[in-house]
């Protein structure tokens, strides 16, 4: 049966595709592509009825955020997700310092539901929705 | 047409400084041994994405404005100031960050930079237990067990196993690479095997089935000759494809490993079976390896300094590395991710005595991260102008913090239209240093290596160095001006 949302720990983190697009510029599109998107178990997917490259809502208390959800290639990783680093990824992590100045990138619990219907914002779009600029 | 041989690349902490750029009228049109980070950067520096002029907030767009304007605005804006943030650094030579230290001072701010969104836990643990490190070339020749542990560096730092670790001919230790050809090679041929098998009882295959199991990779790998690589990832990487043994661990459970580690390296025995999602039993595989090594090295990255524990994590791997010295040769090295963030703290240090989140606000400097730090002040709506260089907290700060900083003047200095440039009041462009600028930059493991200027930077684009030293100018100029004001006042 398919579920409506489920439960996971979030991740951010470095890919190859996020370090080629940084170096491309930050308003580059291959900077939005790869950063736009969120690597999510198979077995995961197939439990929200989402398939490969569709959109998902990922929620966090910090805020939520549309991505498009992309199988992880390299085998199972149940109740993870993992966003690369960027400003989606930021509009939904966790800012707990624990007192040391380091915010917590990986491992906050978050929510995912499927959103097909819902548009991936660019970041020209995301930054004015966030911060009005 | 000329080459330039043995340029540095200004990418990521591995600072490979072999690399070959062929130079046509100004602009570089071929990289050599580069990897994808480095050819994109090489490549695209010149690209559309360029900051072409210094910009000014008015009316709430950016509008292009002369250089002295945008130099005069920027020294306004922090000679106003009583508690601005300098934020970044890690992506410019040491020349600009020892200005930047002047600027801190002259204006009483908090200059902070990458670290403490990197590896500032691993310091403050360095701090606590001080750190047994090697330089890389010591860990290329000599180095027979190597263990990246919450890091990828086929991703973040990609040409580091082919330079100074498994993949690389060291003096006393052969490369693997080959092995892992094989091992490639093997791979493929049992996929090719399963997909005719699946071929030919497609009607019949079962329902695939769930897996459970977090670990992968038959201990007995851990037993092969030569140089060894072991990973340890909540998932399985491209590093973690490659290596002799992988270890699937339970997200924010690293801590745990690490204890265990630490427990089986002094001998002692556990009654538990499982650790983190680990049977304890491909633990002493570990375990076994490392006491049993010749020389082992563990690079770690944000797996370990972001996750629960963050420098509580990286104080039990350097205990566990002392511990191991006892029995072998044992190092430990950040995997430093921007290519000059190490020379940000290493100049930080030598100028104030702090590596990061330094506070000039009493006239001294202060450092206490949790308090100092720019996330911490931003969180708390502390700050009251940020000036942003060579990095881009506009997208790798949590969106809390960043909503205080657009709220106050910001300044940003960086080559490319980024989101904190864009989220900017004043933005000035600079050039790439490393390409368009010379100087010296910080490699992961604290050595220095002159950068190359191979090309000129567009006309009217200034390095960041000569950019900081116009508005410390403007700066301590707008300070006299208020100063003969406020004594003609009295």
């Amino acid at each position: 049966m398919v579920q409506q949302k489920l439960r996971v720990i979030l991740l951010t983190g470095r890919t190859i595709e996020q370090g080629v697009g940084k170096e491309q510029g930050k308003s580059s599109h291959e900077y939005f592509e790869a950063c736009s998107m969120v690597y999510m178990d198979g077995g995961d997917m197939k439990k929200l009825g989402v398939k490969n490259n569709t959109n998902v809502l990922v929620t966090t208390p910090h805020g939520s955020v549309v991505l498009k959800a992309v199988k992880y290639p390299r085998g199972p990783t149940p109740g993870l997700i993992y966003i690369p680093y960027g400003p989606w990824a930021n509009a939904i992590c966790s800012d707990a310092t624990t007192s040391i100045g380091m915010p917590s990138f990986k491992g906050t619990p978050a929510e995912v539901e499927a959103a097909p219907d819902k548009p991936l914002l660019s970041m020209a779009e995301l930054l004015k929705s966030e911060f009005g600029r | 047409m000329s080459i330039v041989k043995s340029v540095t690349c200004p990418v990521c902490g591995s600072l490979c400084d072999d690399i070959e750029l062929t130079i046509e009228n100004n602009e570089v049109v071929k990289v050599k041994n580069g990897c994808a980070m480095c050819e994109s950067k090489f490549l695209g520096y010149k690209g559309e994405h360029r900051t072409k002029t210094p910009l000014i907030r008015k009316d709430g767009k950016l509008v292009p404005v002369s250089m002295d304007e945008a130099v005069h605005k920027a020294g306004e804006i922090l000679a106003n100031a009583n508690y601005p943030i300098l934020y970044g650094w890690s992506s410019t030579n040491c020349e600009a960050q020892r200005v930047g230290v002047e600027l801190a001072e002259e204006i009483g701010g908090v200059l902070d930079n990458t670290s403490v969104v990197c590896h500032g836990p691993s310091i403050l643990s360095v701090q606590e237990v001080g750190i047994s490190t090697c330089t890389l070339g010591q860990i290329r020749h000599r180095a027979d067990l190597i263990i990246y542990w919450g890091c990828d560096p086929w991703s973040a730092h990609p040409r580091h196993l082919e330079r100074y670790t498994s993949f690389t001919e060291g003096k006393f230790e052969d490369s693997a690479w080959k092995a892992y050809l094989q091992k490639v090679k093997a791979a493929a041929g049992k996929k090719k095997i399963a997909s005719t098998q699946r071929r030919e009882f497609i009607k019949f295959r079962p329902q695939p089935q769930t897996q459970a199991c977090l670990v992968s990779g038959p201990p007995q790998l851990l037993k092969k000759d030569g140089r060894k690589l072991v990973v340890i990832d909540v998932r399985k990487s491209m590093t973690a494809e490659m290596a002799d043994y992988f270890i699937q661990v339970e997200p924010n459970k690293d801590f745990e490993i690490l204890q265990t580690l630490r427990a089986l390296v002094g001998d002692q025995e556990l009654d538990v079976d499982k650790v983190g999602g680990v049977p304890v039993e491909y633990l002493e595989e570990v375990a076994d390896a490392m006491v049993n090594c010749n020389f082992g090295v563990i690079f770690f990255g944000m797996g370990l300094t972001q996750t629960a524990g963050k420098f509580r994590n990286i104080e039990i791997a350097i205990s566990l590395v002392r511990d191991l010295n006892r029995r072998t040769k044992f190092v430990i090295m950040p995997m430093r991710g921007h290519f000059n963030v190490t020379g940000a703290d290493v100049v930080s240090t030598w100028q104030t005595g702090y590596p990061y989140a330094v506070d000039f606000s009493l006239g001294y400097p202060r450092y206490n991260p949790g308090e100092t730090s720019c996330v911490d002040i931003l969180l708390r709506g502390e700050s009251d102008a940020s000036l942003i260089i060579a990095a881009d907290p506009g997208a790798n700060f949590p969106k809390r913090a960043v909503e205080h900083m657009v709220k106050k003047p910001l300044i940003v200095i960086d080559p490319h239209m980024n989101a904190t440039a864009m989220l900017g009041d004043v933005v000035i462009p600079s050039a790439f240093a490393g390409i368009e600028v010379g100087g010296t930059a910080y490699r992961m493991d604290n050595v220095p290596l002159p950068l190359k200027k191979v090309v000129e930077p567009p006309e009217g684009i200034l390095p960041d160095e000569e950019i900081l030293k116009r508005i410390l100018e403007e700066v301590r100029i707008i300070k006299a001006q208020k100063m003969a004001q406020q004594s003609e006042a009295a």
